[in-house]
C-alpha cells in the first residue's frame, strides 16, 4: 500500500464524510427547499402514536412542508433537558408539573392551559397490571396489600409520571382525599409490598415483563402498548382510579410558531385523536372513532385531590412530603 | 494487541534511549505541533475532567460527602467496587488459565479461540448486554434467569473484562525461557511445583497488571449492565448507571461527586499498576 | 491429564461466557430468515442510525489519526519538558467511565457552561447535537492510534530520516516518503481500532445526545431504544450488525497487527 494510495483513501474518506453529512442532515431548523423543521420533545410512551400522527399531519395542507425531529424519554428528564437547551417547538409531557417547570423557566407561555381541554391532549387511567390470565387473581386495591404480593411501581421522586400511580392509590383508599389517615395507611402497606422502585414508568414495565413481581401499577396506555407488542400482560381497571391527563404546549421561543400551532391544532382533530386511541390513549375530544374504553364507576381527577401544585408540596416534597416519609422509612432515595 | 490492551504498560518515557538517537530539541515548527496537541488534549480531555472534579467540590466538602452517601449512590458504589473486585479475582485465575491453555496447549480450533478472546474488546457494550441477556435473561433457552440479579451484574463485568488478563499474560508466557522448567523436571520436580516456584513468579507482574486493568474497566462499566441487571436501585445498580440517572435528573453536582470517586479509584488502581510494573521490570 | 482438565475448564468458561451468548443472538436474529433481518435494518430509523454512527465515527477517526500521528512523532523523536506527563495523560481516557465522559463534556460545553454558552451565541450547539457526540467519541478513542504507532516508530529508528534530512529532504517529504510507509501497517491497525471503538461507543453518546430519534441516535443507541420499546427484532438485528462489524474488526486487526 503506497503512500499515494493512502492519501487517496484519506481523500475519499473525507469526501464520503462530506457527502454523508450533507445527506444525513444537519441540525438546522430549516430542512432545506422551503421545508420547516419542527422539534417535538415528548415523554417516552407516545412515541409510536406520534410517528403515525406526524405522518398523517404531513398529508394535510398545513403539514405539507413540515418535517420533524423527535426526542422521547422520561417525562421529567425531557423537561429538564429542554430547560438545559434541548431545542423544542412542541413539548408533550406525562405530568403537568413537568410543563409548569418550563413555564417558570420562561420557555412556555403562562396561558398554555387556557384552551377548552385545559392544555391536555390525551388521557389515560391508572390500572393494575398482572401476568397473563391473572393467576393470583389480583383485581382490587386491597388485593395489592395482601401479604406475599409483590407490586412493581416506579420511584415517584425520580419518575414524575410515577406520581399518578401513588395518587390513584391514595385517592381510591382515602375516599377521594376525604380521609387522609386511611389513605396514608394504605400507602404505607402498599410500599411494604414494593420490592424495587425503578427510575421510570417504562423501566418498571420492563422489570415486570422481565419476570419480577406479581402485579404492576401502570397506565392503561402502557399496558395496552405492552400487549400490542406481544408482552404477556393483562390488566384490570379498578373501580376507583385516577384520570391521567397529559399536557402539551408550543414553546415560547419556537422559530416556527405558526406551524407549531398548526400541528398542535391537528392533534385535537378526529384523525389524530383516533390514532391516539388506537395506541391506547383515551381521547380528549368526543369524536374519535373505533376504540372504546371502559369507564370506571368512581373515576376522579387530580383536581379532586387538590391539584398538582398542592399535591406536589404535600406529598412529594423531598424533605417534608408525606410520601417522602414513607420512602425514608424504607431507605429509598428521595433526593433528586 | 498487547500494546493496546495495556496502554499504560510502557515505562514513563516512550522508547529506550537507544545509543545513536539524541532526541531532537524543539524547533519552532515542532513547538507549534506540540502546542496544538496539548490544546487538543486540553479541550477534549483535560478541561472537561477538571470541570468534573471542580463541580464536585463546588458546594464544599459536606455537600460532596452527602452526595456520595445518599442511600442509592452509596449502594451503587459499594456494589460496583465489590463486584469489580470479585471480577478481578476471577479474571486473575481464569485469565491466566486461558492464557496458559492458549500458549502451552494444542487443539483443533485454537486459532479461532485465540481470535475471539478479543471480541469483548471490539463489541459495543450495549450489544454485550443484549447478548448476555439472550442466554441468561427471561427468555433463556436453558432456563436460567439472572436478569435483575447481582449475578447478572457480575456476568456482564466478566464478559467485558475477559481479554485483559489473558492478553497481558500471553506474551510473557510466550517469551518464557523453558530451560529452567526442563531442568527442574529432569531433577524430579512435579508440574505443580514447577509452576509454583518457577513460572508463577515470572508471570506474577503480568497477571497483576492485567487484573488491575480489568478492575479499572469493571468499575467504569455502563452499557453492558444496563440491560441484564435491570438497574434496580440498591440491588443491581452499578455506579455508572446511578451516575447516569443523576445527570438525567439534573443533579450535576451529585453526579460530579460520584464521578470523582470513580476517577480516584481508577487512578489508585493505575498508579499501583505502574508501581507493579516497575517492580516487575526490576526483577528482570 | 491435568492438561486436559485445564483445557476443558478454559473452554467451558469461554463457551458459557462468550461463545454461546453470541451464537444465540445470531441464531435468534436469523431465526426467521434473512428477510426480517434486512427489513429491520433498512427501516428509515435504522438507516439514519447507521448514517449518524458513520458520520460521528469518521470525524473521530480523522481527528484522532491526525492527533495520533503528530503526537507519536513528538513523543518518539523529540524531547521536551513534560514529555512523561503528556505520555501519561494520553492514556487517561482509558480509565474514565463513559458516563463520566458525557458529564465532563456537558459541564464544559453545555448551554449554561462558559464555553458552551459562548459557542451557542455563535450558533453552534454542542450538547444535544452532533458536535457533542463527535467530542465524546474522540475522547474515548483518543489513545488508540497513538499507542499503535509509538512502538513501531521507536523500532524504526531515525537513521533513514536523518539520512533523508542530510540529503536535503524537507520534513514533509521525509514524513511522506520515509516515516509514513514505515508505520503504515501500525497506522492501519490503529485506525481500525479507533474506528471500531468509535462505531461501538454507547455510554458517552447516550449522555450527550438528547435522544433525538433519527438525528442524534447512533446505532448503539438505536439498539437500546428499540429494546426499550419491546421491538426485539429491530434491536437484535442492529446488535447483530454491530457484532458482525466487531468480528470484521478483529480479523482486520489480526492481519494488520505489527508482528512482534
Amino acid at each position: 500500500m503506497t503512500v499515494r494510495r493512502l492519501r487517496g483513501i484519506a481523500a475519499a474518506a473525507v469526501a464520503t464524510t462530506a457527502l454523508v453529512t450533507a445527506c444525513g442532515g444537519g441540525n438546522g431548523s430549516a430542512g432545506g427547499d422551503g421545508k420547516v423543521q419542527l422539534a417535538l420533545v415528548a415523554y417516552s410512551t407516545p412515541q409510536a402514536a406520534y410517528k403515525d400522527i406526524i405522518a398523517a399531519f404531513q398529508k394535510t395542507t398545513a403539514g405539507k412542508n413540515v418535517t420533524f425531529t423527535q426526542s422521547f424519554g422520561a417525562s421529567g428528564d425531557q423537561s429538564r433537558a429542554v430547560g438545559n437547551g434541548l431545542k423544542a417547538d412542541v413539548v408533550a409531557f406525562s405530568l403537568e408539573t413537568d410543563m409548569t417547570r418550563l413555564v417558570k423557566a420562561g420557555l412556555v407561555a403562562g396561558d398554555w392551559n387556557s384552551g377548552p381541554t385545559k392544555g391536555m391532549v390525551t388521557d389515560s387511567i391508572v390500572v393494575i397490571g398482572t401476568r397473563k390470565g391473572n393467576p393470583k387473581g389480583i383485581k382490587t386495591w386491597d388485593d395489592l396489600v395482601k401479604p406475599g404480593v409483590e407490586v412493581i411501581t416506579p420511584n415517584p421522586f425520580t419518575s414524575g409520571g410515577a406520581r399518578w400511580n401513588i395518587m390513584a392509590a391514595y385517592g381510591a383508599k382515602s375516599n377521594k382525599g376525604a380521609d387522609q389517615n386511611a389513605g396514608m395507611t394504605y400507602l404505607d402497606s402498599l410500599f411494604k409490598n414494593v420490592p424495587v422502585q425503578d427510575d421510570s414508568g417504562r423501566k418498571s414495565l420492563q422489570t415486570f415483563t422481565g419476570g419480577k413481581g406479581d402485579a404492576i401499577l401502570t397506565y392503561e396506555n402502557e399496558a395496552i402498548f405492552a400487549q400490542q407488542n406481544g408482552q404477556a400482560i393483562d390488566y384490570t381497571v379498578p373501580d376507583a382510579t385516577l384520570l391521567i391527563e397529559n399536557p402539551i404546549a408550543v414553546t415560547k421561543n419556537s422559530a416556527h410558531a405558526k406551524e407549531a400551532k398548526a400541528f398542535l391544532d391537528f392533534l385535537y382533530t378526529k384523525d389524530a385523536q383516533t390514532i391516539f386511541a388506537k395506541n391506547g390513549y383515551r381521547p380528549v375530544t368526543q369524536d374519535a372513532t373505533g376504540v372504546t374504553f371502559p369507564t370506571p364507576p368512581q373515576l376522579f381527577t387530580i383536581d379532586d385531590l387538590g391539584g398538582w401544585p398542592d399535591v406536589t408540596t404535600k406529598f412529594f416534597d423531598a424533605k417534608t412530603g408525606l410520601v417522602a416519609d414513607i420512602e425514608r422509612k424504607l431507605g429509598v432515595a428521595t433526593e433528586k | 494487541m498487547t500494546t493496546v490492551m495495556t496502554p499504560v504498560s510502557g515505562p514513563g518515557a516512550p522508547g529506550p534511549e537507544t545509543g545513536s538517537s539524541r532526541r531532537a530539541p524543539l524547533r519552532p515548527g515542532t513547538a507549534l505541533g506540540l502546542g496544538s496537541a496539548v490544546l487538543y488534549l486540553s479541550l477534549i480531555v483535560l478541561i472537561p475532567l477538571a470541570a468534573v472534579v471542580w463541580r464536585s467540590t463546588e458546594d464544599g466538602p459536606n455537600a460532596f460527602w452527602q452526595a456520595i452517601t445518599t442511600p442509592d449512590a452509596w449502594a451503587a458504589l459499594k456494589l460496583t467496587v465489590g463486584a469489580s473486585l470479585i471480577v478481578a479475582v476471577v479474571n486473575l485465575v481464569m485469565g491466566t488459565l486461558i492464557a496458559w491453555v492458549l500458549v502451552r496447549d494444542r487443539f483443533p480450533g485454537k486459532a479461532v479461540v485465540d481470535t475471539i478472546i478479543d471480541l469483548p474488546f471490539a463489541l459495543p457494550t450495549i450489544v454485550a448486554g443484549l447478548v448476555l441477556l439472550a442466554l441468561y435473561g427471561p427468555e433463556s433457552p436453558i432456563g436460567i434467569n439472572f436478569a435483575y440479579t447481582r449475578i447478572g451484574v457480575v456476568l456482564a463485568l466478566l464478559f467485558v473484562t475477559l481479554p485483559f488478563v489473558v492478553r497481558t499474560v500471553q506474551p510473557v508466557l510466550l517469551e518464557l525461557d523453558r530451560d529452567m522448567e526442563e531442568a527442574a523436571a529432569s531433577l524430579g520436580a512435579r508440574p505443580l511445583a514447577i509452576f509454583r516456584r518457577i513460572i508463577l513468579p515470572n508471570l506474577m507482574p503480568a497477571m497483576l497488571s492485567g487484573t488491575a486493568l480489568a478492575f479499572t474497566r469493571a468499575i467504569a462499566e455502563f452499557g453492558s449492565t444496563v440491560l441484564i441487571s435491570g438497574n434496580l436501585p440498591f440491588k443491581t445498580q452499578v455506579a455508572a448507571v446511578n451516575l447516569f440517572g443523576q445527570i438525567e435528573s439534573d443533579n450535576l453536582t451529585g453526579a460530579a461527586a460520584i464521578s470523582t470517586v470513580l476517577l480516584v479509584v481508577a487512578l489508585v488502581a493505575l498508579v499501583s499498576l505502574d508501581l507493579l510494573q516497575r517492580w516487575g521490570s526490576r526483577r528482570g | 491429564m491435568a492438561k486436559l482438565g485445564l483445557r476443558t475448564l478454559a473452554l467451558v468458561y469461554l463457551l458459557f461466557l462468550l461463545i454461546l451468548p453470541v451464537i444465540l443472538i445470531i441464531w435468534r436474529t436469523f431465526g426467521d430468515g434473512l428477510g426480517p433481518f434486512f427489513e429491520a435494518l433498512t427501516s428509515p430509523s435504522a438507516v439514519h442510525a447507521f448514517q449518524v454512527t458513520l458520520v460521528v465515527a469518521i470525524w473521530a477517526v480523522v481527528a484522532n489519526t491526525i492527533f495520533g500521528v503528530g503526537v507519536s512523532l513528538l513523543l518518539v523523536r523529540h524531547s521536551f519538558p513534560g514529555k512523561r506527563v503528556l505520555n501519561a495523560l494520553i492514556d487517561l481516557p482509558m480509565a474514565v467511565s463513559p458516563v463520566v465522559v458525557g458529564l465532563a463534556l456537558i459541564l464544559v460545553y453545555g448551554r449554561f457552561a462558559p464555553a458552551g454558552g459562548l459557542l451557542e451565541s455563535w450558533g453552534i450547539q454542542v450538547i444535544f447535537s452532533t458536535p457533542g457526540m463527535v467530542l465524546a467519541t474522540v475522547f474515548v478513542s483518543l489513545p488508540l492510534v497513538v499507542r499503535a504507532i509509538v512502538p513501531v516508530l521507536e523500532e524504526l529508528g531515525e537513521e533513514q530520516e536523518q539520512a533523508a534530512h542530510t540529503l536535503g529532504a524537507s520534513p514533509l517529504q521525509t514524513f511522506g516518503r520515509i516515516t509514513l510507509p514505515g508505520i503504515r501497517w501500525a497506522l492501519g491497525y490503529g485506525i481500525v481500532l479507533c474506528l471500531a471503538r468509535s462505531l461501538g461507543e454507547y455510554g458517552a453518546v447516550a449522555v450527550v445526545s438528547g435522544r433525538l430519534v433519527d438525528q442524534t441516535q447512533t446505532l448503539t443507541l438505536f439498539v437500546e431504544e428499540r429494546f426499550q420499546n419491546f421491538d426485539q427484532p429491530a434491536a437484535f438485528a442492529a446488535a447483530t450488525a454491530l457484532a458482525l462489524i466487531a468480528v470484521v474488526t478483529l480479523l482486520l486487526t489480526k492481519l494488520l497487527r505489527p508482528k512482534d
